[in-house]
């Protein structure tokens, strides 16, 4: 009591009117902390839980397991198989460097390969995996397996990978996969939601065309990890689903024989159901063994094929555009019966090289020397007369001749859009040139589209078509390779005729038997005498290069000619002639001649398909039953 | 009545003392170290580690000693109020000095048998020291120039020492408990409005002075998303944690950020969020209440004193315990930039509490000797 007690009171009563003051403060702070608790907590829960749970679990995807494709039969022609591969995660290695050059002399890795792991390695996180080697052989695998006391943290796994059995039989058809790129997975929806590193996606072929259906979904597996990406504890594992089986028309049998009939040689082989459309076999050669694309190609491997100089990374069924030669002769024939230009009584004199047809100062010489003499229609076809056909085509037009060749399939993607590589070839009419090529067409362009040279040009498989609605009786077919395609809905106009007059189709048909079973025919060679297997065809011999005069005063043998000048060799058939089932067409690129190189391989093909037809048949049948 | 006790407290037996006593302080403060105690725990990852022992360890002795520093007369406590400062001031020299550095700033002194962060012993010493200053203080010369100056330098002093180390959110959690005693003492609140008001208008000055880091702190503080890996991060994931937490809570031991480490410093200025996280709105909601209740307390006994030292030393320890537990929600509740500063009893970290312990220790002296006058 120091203090006079005026001036204590003065005090306390400021002290407490502070302290009421600061009370009041306190009091609005607090509810201040409390509502923001509350809106944290309570309000902005769902959003904050979301973003904890987003923190705290990640999830890891494998790589789906990728559909097959069969063919006809049920054959698996592109399946999968088990990879033996080996795994390190470096963290759970006690000394890095002692295991993986104990792996270096298990799995005797070349240096190159080694330093690619090394590399590897430092890109990765220490928990993440290290693929050491992706496809392993037993011997090794097992090698590596008896040695695994001395191997900590090396894990041996077993993954599938895909796998092509019958190597490079099916290359062109099917494609091959290999590592998705940025490409792929920018272009296509699948492949972005399933992606995984080392994902494998078709990249050319049907694998590249059916990959939505191919790649399957991923396995999930759901990990809780901590804040530095460590899995902490797995939380769920979702299986994915396997990608679909795509079923083929083609028979495999067919197709290795279309592979061994082309060996060494370039070109294209393509079968064809006339009715149906469906591919029993089509091939282009020289192809190459896909499974070397799986793992990703080497270096060498890879230049050996680029290098090749008859290209066989080129689709030559689907992407060779040649001038079709002769095997254009039955269109030709057709058009002008179709048009009235002819009937099969008008004759054309062929009289040999000395009396070549003469148009404007040019000169067109038929391909016999000695000339063919008085030729009808079914003559003309049978020994392929250039002269008759010269003049038909000059009564004919190019116009009208485009209009039929195009209705037959000419001119088109056969397939669609179902190969992104598929040409388109080339019909060429007035229209055309005037657009393409800013000039006029000549009379003397459309004499040589009569024999299917000049601007003309066909696929492989256009010809295919063409001879199959011819052999059909002149009804239009769309050809398909898979088997319930659900994509494609059936046309309307499937089996519409695409004749004016069906008498004209049964001419060339006749011309076209001719050809091939009479005597002077321009296969007769290689005709099928039994009536099981007789088929009709048309031979085709299409320049590389212009025939000069010197040319022909040399007439050299094939064999003669350097590899790059020789004429393509073309062949076109169907059969059996009494009851037509299927059509072919054959090309060999440089082969010579159409009647010596590609009609003894159709007489082979026939032999084969048609005995194969009764086991097709059966395996339609036994379907239909079991349904 | 008022007589009676006056004359029967003036010297006091030990159960005397005793029946004095404030349990629900008491209480409040034993309940609090318990929780804090479980949660560290927790932050331990479900197992009695270092950070449960060591905490664990400085809760006992530390409220033993306030037990002890209870039932020494108030008296005591007033005159050792100048020489406790000089002492800190004296510490915290000897950190500019020799102090240890860690995490680049140099905080700690070691004293052989503890680290000491003198520091976190300023924010209570100052208020010893000016309350004793503003005691016998007349009310008419509490506004004098000569007055406000000298306590102007009691805060300034320690605070200049402390931004050196350097750590500006102590030094302003000691200048707010200085401002405090001003505050009670009676300076003319006119005072106070024009330095706020001063302080805002040098805002942007104080900015450009402040260095790279502190200034990040600010802008992240203003937007935490403008580098939510590097700056933005504690605030996000405290955020996210304490938002995650719900009404109840994700349970005892089941914070996942926590756990899984996306928290940091979660053992320290963020034990709030894991406290938070694990037992819900419900949960910090009792938390908060408790603290309430040791605020209220504390006031109460300031209320009933009747010397004007322990009167003063309660209210503004009260309002600087406010402050500090309001300042750390704030900051992991997104609501102030991130500052260091611990929530008290409940954060690991002995000088924080040892300082916390002297506060409560000289509160209860006054309520158990609230009847002593002091000459």
């Amino acid at each position: 009591m120091i203090n006079s007690s005026s001036d204590s009171v003065k005090k306390l009563n400021s002290i407490n009117r502070r302290m009421f003051i600061t009370g009041s403060l306190k009091f609005f702070i607090m509810i201040g902390i409390v509502s923001r608790l509350f809106f944290l907590q309570v309000k902005e829960n769902k959003k904050y839980l979301t973003l904890s749970d987003k923190n705290r679990i990640r999830e890891w995807k494998l790589a789906p397991v990728r559909g097959e494709f069969h063919d006809y039969f049920g054959n698996v022609i592109a399946g999968n198989f088990e990879a033996y591969q080996l795994h390190i995660i470096p963290e759970q290695v006690d000394d890095f460097r002692y295991v993986i050059y104990r792996i270096k002399d298990l799995l005797e890795l070349s240096d190159k390969e080694f330093k690619k792991v090394l590399k590897k390695k430092n890109e990765i996180k220490p928990w993440e995996t290290l693929i050491v080697s992706d496809n392993l052989s037993w011997q090794k695998f097992s090698k590596v397996n008896n040695h695994l006391y001395d191997l900590n943290g090396v894990k041996p796994v077993i993954s599938i990978s895909r796998n092509y059995p019958f190597n490079e039989n099916f290359t062109h058809l099917i494609g091959y996969v290999s590592q998705a790129n940025q490409d792929d997975i920018e272009k296509t929806e699948a492949i972005k939601k399933n992606f995984v590193p080392g994902l494998k996606v078709g990249k050319v072929g049907l694998e590249k065309s059916f990959e939505e259906k191919l790649i399957g979904s991923n396995d999930i597996e759901r990990y809780e990890v901590n804040a530095y990406g460590r899995r902490i504890s797995q939380l769920e594992f979702q299986k994915g689903e396997k990608g679909k089986t795509i079923r083929l028309t083609i028979d495999t049998e067919v197709q290795k024989l279309a592979n061994e009939l082309l060996k060494d040689q370039a070109g294209s082989i393509c079968v064809m159901d006339i009715y149906t459309g469906d591919i029993v076999a089509m091939h282009s050669s020289p192809s190459f063994d896909p499974n070397l694309f799986v793992f990703g190609i080497s270096k060498d491997d890879w230049q050996l094929i680029r290098n090749d100089p008859m290209k066989p990374l080129v689709n030559k069924t689907l992407q060779g555009n040649y001038s079709p030669g002769s095997t254009i002769k039955p269109i030709v024939a057709l058009s002008a019966l179709e048009n009235g230009i002819v009937n099969t009584k008008f004759t054309v004199n062929c009289r040999g090289h000395k009396h070549p047809m003469e148009l404007y100062g040019q000169s067109y010489h038929c391909w016999k020397k000695e000339g063919h003499g008085f030729m009808n229609l079914r003559n003309a076809m049978k020994q392929s007369c250039d002269i008759y056909f010269y003049e038909i085509a000059r009564k004919l037009g190019v116009d009208k001749l485009s209009e039929t060749a195009k209705k037959f399939g000419l001119g088109k993607e056969v397939f669609g859009d179902l190969f992104s590589i598929e040409k388109k070839g080339l019909i060429p009419n007035t229209q055309w040139k005037k657009n393409a090529l800013g000039q006029g067409w000549l009379l003397g362009e459309t004499i040589i589209t009569g024999i299917g040279q000049g601007y003309i040009q066909t696929t492989p498989i256009q010809l295919c078509l063409m001879t199959a609605q011819i052999g059909n009786g002149g009804h239009k077919i769309y050809p398909k390779i898979v088997v319930d395609d659900e994509n494609k809905q059936n046309p309307i106009d499937k089996f519409s005729p695409l004749y004016k007059n069906y008498r004209n189709i049964k001419i060339v048909q006749d011309a076209m038997f001719a050809s091939t079973n009479e005597v002077r025919g321009t296969s007769y060679k290689s005709r099928i005498d039994n009536l099981e297997y007789q088929f009709a065809g048309k031979t085709g011999t299409a320049q590389v290069k212009k025939i000069t005069e010197k040319d022909r005063e040399l007439d050299l043998k094939t064999f003669e000619i350097p590899y790059e000048e020789r004429d393509h060799a073309l062949y076109v058939a169907y059969g059996p002639y009494k009851n037509p089932r299927y059509a072919v067409s054959v090309v060999v690129e440089h082969g010579g001649s159409g009647s010596t190189t590609a009609a003894p391989m159709a007489k082979k093909l026939f032999k084969l398909v048609i005995d194969r037809h009764k086991i097709r048949q059966s395996i339609n049948d036994k379907k239909y039953l079991e349904i | 009545m008022y007589q009676h006790t006056r004359l029967t407290t003036n010297r006091l037996n030990f159960f005397q003392k005793f029946r004095n006593y404030d349990y629900v302080l008491l209480i409040c403060i034993l309940l609090l170290g318990f929780i804090s105690l479980a949660t560290m725990y927790s932050t331990d990852g479900g197992e009695i580690l270092f950070h449960t022992k060591s905490h664990f360890t400085k809760l006992v002795v530390f409220t033993i000693m306030m037990l002890i520093m209870s039932f020494i007369n108030i008296k005591y406590w007033f005159s050792i109020g100048y020489l406790s400062y000089l002492a800190v001031i004296g510490l915290l020299v000897a950190t500019y000095l020799f102090g240890i550095t860690s995490s680049g700033s140099q905080r700690w002194i070691n004293l052989y048998f503890i680290n000491l962060q003198p520091s976190e012993l300023m924010k209570i010493v100052i208020i010893l020291c000016l309350a004793k200053y503003f005691h016998r203080m007349k009310l008419e010369n509490v506004n004098s120039i000569y007055t406000i100056l000298t306590s102007l330098i009691i805060i300034i002093l320690p605070m200049g020492l402390v931004i050196v180390q350097p750590d500006l959110g102590t030094s302003v959690l000691i200048a707010i408990s200085g401002i405090a005693v001003l505050w009670f003492a009676g300076i003319n609140h006119k005072y106070f409005i024009y330095t706020m008001l001063g302080f805002i208008i040098s805002l942007p000055f104080i900015i450009a002075f402040l260095k790279p880091y502190q200034k990040l702190r600010v802008l992240t503080f203003l937007n935490p998303d403008r580098d939510p890996l590097g700056a933005g991060y504690q605030i996000i994931q405290s955020k996210i944690a304490v938002g995650s937490g719900g009404i109840f809570g994700k349970g005892f031991l089941k914070g996942t950020q926590s756990y899984l480490e996306f928290l940091p410093e979660k053992h320290t200025d963020f034990i709030f969020t894991l406290f938070s996280e694990e037992f819900g709105f419900v949960g910090s909601a009792i938390l908060l209440v408790i603290y309430v209740i040791i605020i209220y307390r504390i006031i109460a006994i300031g209320a009933n004193c009747r010397s004007y030292f322990a009167k003063i030393f309660c209210y503004s320890f009260g309002a600087a315990i406010f402050v500090f537990i309001t300042i750390n929600m704030s900051m992991v509740l997104g609501l102030l930039p991130i500052v260091g500063s611990p929530l008290p009893i409940m954060s690991y970290g002995g000088s924080s509490m040892l300082a916390t312990m002297i506060g409560f220790g000289i509160v209860m002296s006054a309520r158990v000797h609230n009847q002593q006058m002091i000459a």
